[in-house]
């Protein structure tokens, strides 16, 4: 069962990581995020299965079409609203729901819409069957994180992302153009996005409302692990991962949704910005 | 040199002469400020009693997101950003729907109880996290609503999954017409002059800047705790309401319906005026009552205009029209 509960903070935390990119640089709350991840399986399901591409390109495919869409939603929408918290929530939201439900008017809805594993069988660890794919997803949950710490602080575009998310005007005066910087992180974020829907739903199948969940899983990680902290949405995943595995084990799965909205309401009344994030003790309360 | 112009905007006379009350000269400047007044108050009343019967329903559904939003937008002047107005909604619905299958309360008395108990309930259910500020006050009452829902599924009690159903309804259309449209125009009128009177400045300048305020020795908690009772009041009266006027309520109350459409109304009418949130609303309902017709699509247009609406004209309708009707506009070149 613990292993259980650890797979299940691994996809939490793939899941949240590409929010949680996005909101710590730009401070844009994507709450397009879950259409985004919905429509990554799509499009990845639809380059296998319509035009037969092999498996590792399609991915590729989709993860870069996913990024540079990101971009563009920044530079349309975003760019014109930024600042205006209201209005960034409602457009964002807005333009999530119409992917959504645009995807649900074309018809994805049904069974045979799921992704195929990477790869089949499963192993015998301490007395429990595990897919390998979800093996996998740990092994390449590891991998993201790491690989994201050296984009950050090893490369120009990753210090000027943490430049833009530390103090945005002095970075405007040592030549750095956050409108763009900002659009690059949407873009990534979107793509990891789509590179966690590629990893993770080879579980299950792909279904709209599902859209609806990886946002709320994805917004209660960040809030408990604090908003733009990538260690901190490590901790958080795992603490509801495993809050989320035990309470479906011994109460019901009726609770465990309870449990998670919970941990969010004590955390925002206790210490409103995170477990782990930047205190910023004046603005989050008087 | 490529010559530059800038648009300048100068305040009409008869706005500067009629901004004050004793300097009201004619006709022509009571009526410039009693027409933008009268005539939707008017329009709208003519309007509900010529239209069907089922365009008179989604007049009286217009006219209570109209409330909410328009609750929406005070409690975001006093500086709390609320995105659970369905928490308040859903409260008033349940404190009346209880009392009436319960305790065989008649309406007349089950509607004003909901509105002070549910406003009353909310705030004390809000006190301990009252000092939040901005995005994380918003995320609190984001999560209640939905946390609320789930242990009602969990638990069970006052009908669980299924809801109280046949309670009982309101006389008859007309009541439910002239109490909704009566109260809208009621919160509407009474706040707007609430919150511009002496005592609704510390309101607004909590929101401007609360260090200042509590500088200025001012107990900046209770202020705050009065703002989201008069704010959830209004929202519980339209929870009760509506509770009675479909004879049911469940944990759909606790939708997120109630909490977004609020917000996109005030975002598309303009937000700070409370008018425009009322404009918003009252454009919205009837949209996506229209878009029915379309079935799935009408979510996608739905939120295709939210997001046209926002990113086009960021200020909001109201804003711009009143500043049609109260400003000359001219181009003018820049030396």
């Amino acid at each position: 069962m613990l292993i259980y509960a650890l797979i299940n903070s691994a996809i939490l935390a793939l899941m949240a990581l590409g929010f949680n990119l996005t909101f710590g640089i730009s401070g844009v709350a994507n709450f397009t995020y879950g259409a985004i991840y919905v429509g990554a399986g799509f499009m990845t399901w639809t380059f296998i299965n319509i035009f037969h591409l092999p498996y590792p390109i399609s991915a590729i495919l989709t993860i870069l079409i996913i990024g540079i869409s990101g971009v563009y939603i920044y530079r349309l929408v975003l760019k014109r609203i930024r600042g205006l918290t209201i209005s960034e929530v409602i457009a964002t939201f807005g333009i999530g729901l119409v992917i959504l439900e645009l995807l649900r008017y074309i018809g994805f809805i049904g069974f045979n819409y799921s992704l195929r594993p990477f790869v089949k069988g499963s192993i015998e660890i301490l007395g429990t069957y595990v897919d390998i794919q979800r093996i996998l997803i740990i092994v390449f949950g590891i991998f993201l994180i790491f690989l994201l710490y050296l984009f950050t602080h090893h490369t120009k575009v990753g210090l000027a992302f943490r430049g833009i998310a530390q103090e945005e005007h002095t970075s405007l005066s040592l030549g750095i153009n956050p409108d763009r910087i900002a659009s690059y992180s949407m873009g990534m974020g979107s793509a990891l996005g789509a590179f966690s829907a590629i990893a993770i739903l080879p579980l299950g199948t792909i279904t709209v409302d599902g859209g609806y969940d990886v946002l709320i899983n994805a917004l209660s990680v960040c809030i408990v692990g604090g908003l733009g902290s990538t260690f901190g949405v490590i901790i958080a995943s795992f603490i509801i991962g495993f809050a989320q595995t035990l309470t479906a084990m011994y109460l019901s799965p009726h609770w465990v949704m309870i449990v998670s909205l919970l941990a969010i309401l004590v955390i925002l009344a206790l210490k409103p910005s995170g477990l782990l994030g930047h205190q910023k003790e004046l603005e989050e309360r008087v | 040199m490529k010559e530059h112009a800038r648009r300048e905007r100068i305040d009409r006379g008869i706005k500067a002469r009629s901004d004050d009350v004793y300097a009201l000269l004619s006709y022509r400047e009571m009526l410039y400020l009693i027409f933008p007044r009268v005539v939707p108050v008017v329009g709208l009343a003519i309007l509900a009693y010529f239209l069907p019967l089922y365009w008179k329903k989604v007049v009286i559904q217009a006219c209570i997101f109209a409330m909410l939003s328009i609750s929406w937008d005070f409690l975001s002047s006093c500086g709390m950003l609320s995105l659970g107005q369905a928490l308040f909604f859903g409260i008033g619905s349940y404190i009346a729907g209880s009392l009436n299958h319960f305790f065989n309360i008649p309406v007349f008395l089950t509607i004003p109880i909901a509105t002070l108990v549910g406003g009353l309930f909310s705030t004390i259910l809000l006190l301990p996290v009252i000092r939040l500020r901005g995005i994380y006050f918003a995320m609190v009452t984001l999560i209640l609503p939905l946390m609320l829902m789930r242990m009602i599924e969990a638990t069970k009690i006052l009908g669980g999954t299924e809801g109280i159903t046949s309670l009982s309804p309101l006389p008859n259309i007309w009541v439910e017409i002239v109490l909704s449209m009566g109260g809208m125009w009621f919160v509407l009128f009474s706040l707007r002059r609430f919150i511009s009177s002496d005592y609704g400045l510390i309101f607004v300048s909590i929101r401007d800047n609360d260090r200042a305020a509590m500088a200025s020795g001012i107990n900046i908690y209770s202020f705050k705790a009065q703002a989201l009772f008069i704010g959830s009041s209004v929202c519980a009266f339209c929870g009760a309401f509506l509770t009675h006027a479909y004879m049911f309520t469940g944990m759909p109350v606790f939708a997120l319906d109630y909490s977004i459409l609020p917000i996109a109304a005030s975002a598309i009418g303009g937000i700070g005026t409370l008018a425009g949130s009322l404009v918003g609303a009252l454009i919205l309902v009837p949209l996506s009552e229209y878009l029915r017709e379309f079935s799935t699509l009408r979510i996608v247009f739905y939120g295709l205009i939210l997001v046209i609406c926002v990113v086009a004209l960021p200020e909001g309708i109201f804003h711009y029209a009143s500043r049609k009707y109260t400003q000359i506009e001219r181009w003018v070149k820049v030396e």
